[in-house]
Order: C-alpha cells, then sequence, then structure tokens
C-alpha cells in the first residue's frame, strides 16, 4: 500500500475546494462593487493538471522552486461569462454565485467523507478486530 | 489554510453593507430636512465600493472589498414657496433635501441581502472547515 497517494484524488480535491470556495466569496463580497468581474476557476483542468506529473515545471538548478500544488496561478484564474449587462460593469450574478458556493461545499463535504471512509477503513484494518 | 480567508472576505463584505445601511438610515433620517439655502440643504449620500486589492501579494486569488468614499446626490434640491416658514430665506422660499424614500428602501434592501448572503458565506465555511477538524474521528 502507498501511504504517499492513501487519499489519492481526494486530498488534491480538497485543496483547490477550498480555494474555490475561497474566490467565490470574494464574487460574494464586491456583489455591489462597481467594475468588479467575477472570477471563477475551470475546476476539471485544474484537478487533471495536479494530478498528472507531465505539466510539472523542469528543475535545472537546485534554487528553482516548483509550484506548490494547490495554489492557483493567476493564469488559471478565469473571468466569468456575464448573464446579463449591469451599467457599473459589474458582472457577479449572487444567486449564480450563491448557487456554485453552495455546490462547492457539498463536493467539498463529498471529498471529506472520502477520506474519512478510507481512514476509518485503514483503522479497523489495523485494529484486526 | 486558505478556507480561514474566507472569513476575512466575508467580513469586509459585511462591514461594508453594515456603512450602506449608516447611510441609508442617514438618508432617511434627513428625508424632511429644510433649510433656508441651497448649500445648506441635506443632499442623499450614496457609498462607493472598491475592491481591496493587496498590493503585497498581487497573485492573491480573493480580494475583499471597502468604502471608496461617499458620493452626495446631484439630484436637483425641491424649492419651495413658503414665506409663513420660520426657516425661509428673504425671498420666501425653503428648500428640501433630495433624498428619494422610494430608492432609500430599495437600497436598504439591497443592502440587507448582500449582508445575509455574507453572513451565510461566513457560516457555510465555518461547517466545512469544523468537519475537516473532525476528520478521521
Amino acid at each position: 500500500m502507498d501511504f504517499d497517494n492513501l487519499f489519492g484524488i481526494h486530498e488534491r480535491a480538497l485543496v483547490l475546494r477550498s480555494q474555490r470556495a475561497e474566490i467565490l466569496s470574494a464574487n460574494l463580497a464586491n456583489a455591489d462593487t462597481p467594475g468588479y468581474k467575477a472570477r471563477d476557476i475551470d475546476f476539471k483542468a485544474m484537478l487533471q493538471q495536479q494530478m498528472g506529473d507531465g505539466m510539472r515545471m523542469a528543475t535545472t538548478s537546485s534554487g528553482h522552486i516548483q509550484a506548490e500544488s494547490g495554489t492557483v496561478p493567476p493564469a488559471q484564474l478565469l473571468y466569468r461569462v456575464p448573464s446579463q449587462p449591469s451599467l457599473d460593469g459589474n458582472t457577479v450574478d449572487s444567486e449564480r454565485e450563491h448557487a456554485a458556493f453552495g455546490t462547492n461545499a457539498i463536493e467539498y463535504q463529498t471529498s471529506l467523507s472520502f477520506v474519512n471512509s478510507k481512514i476509518s477503513g485503514l483503522r479497523k484494518a489495523l485494529k484486526g478486530e | 489554510m486558505s478556507m480561514f480567508r474566507i472569513f476575512d472576505t466575508a467580513a469586509t463584505g459585511m462591514s461594508a453593507q453594515t456603512l450602506r445601511m449608516n447611510l441609508v438610515a442617514s438618508n432617511m433620517a434627513n428625508a424632511d430636512a429644510v433649510s433656508n439655502s441651497r448649500d445648506e440643504t441635506y443632499r442623499a449620500r450614496q457609498p462607493v465600493f472598491q475592491t481591496m486589492l493587496d498590493q503585497f501579494n498581487p497573485d492573491a486569488v480573493a480580494h475583499g472589498v471597502r468604502m471608496a468614499g461617499v458620493v452626495e446626490s446631484d439630484a436637483p434640491l425641491i424649492q419651495e414657496h413658503a414665506p409663513d416658514h420660520p426657516l425661509a430665506n428673504e425671498e420666501g422660499y425653503i428648500f428640501r433635501s433630495n433624498v428619494n424614500m422610494v430608492e432609500e428602501m430599495a437600497n436598504m434592501l439591497s443592502a440587507s441581502r448582500s449582508y445575509q448572503s455574507n453572513v451565510e458565506v461566513a457560516n457555510s465555511a465555518k461547517q466545512l472547515l469544523l468537519a475537516t477538524l473532525r476528520m478521521g474521528q
């Protein structure tokens, strides 16, 4: 059994989900800010990128620092396509952001319960009862 | 852990919406204010929100909100000929504030809805964090 990759995809998914929650919370806080553009990440693409090791940066010197997994590079932070124009240039649709935040929270808890069941399964195996 | 920053972001939203409600309250309280000159009359005040960009961390993914300033409405004041009014000027005119009650009510509702959504965000984040803390138990 590989303990480095015990939780598999769920470990990375949890980090990404929490970051997406942060981005969506900023959208909701700025729901009335003139000129603010709502932002989001492409969760699927980012998770695929973080799971595949082929996309890692090449390090040719000991001073090179590998991008920390679980951080969102600015280029990956996308702008939401507004569903309706507003006079003050704000593209936050409160209802849409709310729905996205709620869905994201549920999905976070889903990943969390997968991790939890993995832990309890291991516990059971260790105890051998 | 980035989840903790959600509380900061939601708090900036709540504080900005509270300031907005403060201004609505001020506008409503002064809706019937009367004066004898154009310059001294109360004008409706509105907040201007601004995204709080973190200059020390330009790569930050989430930004809070703050009030950049307060602007006074330049809608025309209501000039009324009332020579009997104690505050009337030499020509017998008084000036009423340009507060529009309907606009203020709508503004108040919008502010309280936005406040609520920030509270809900903070609550959800709290639940997620507590569930994470209980991981493996």
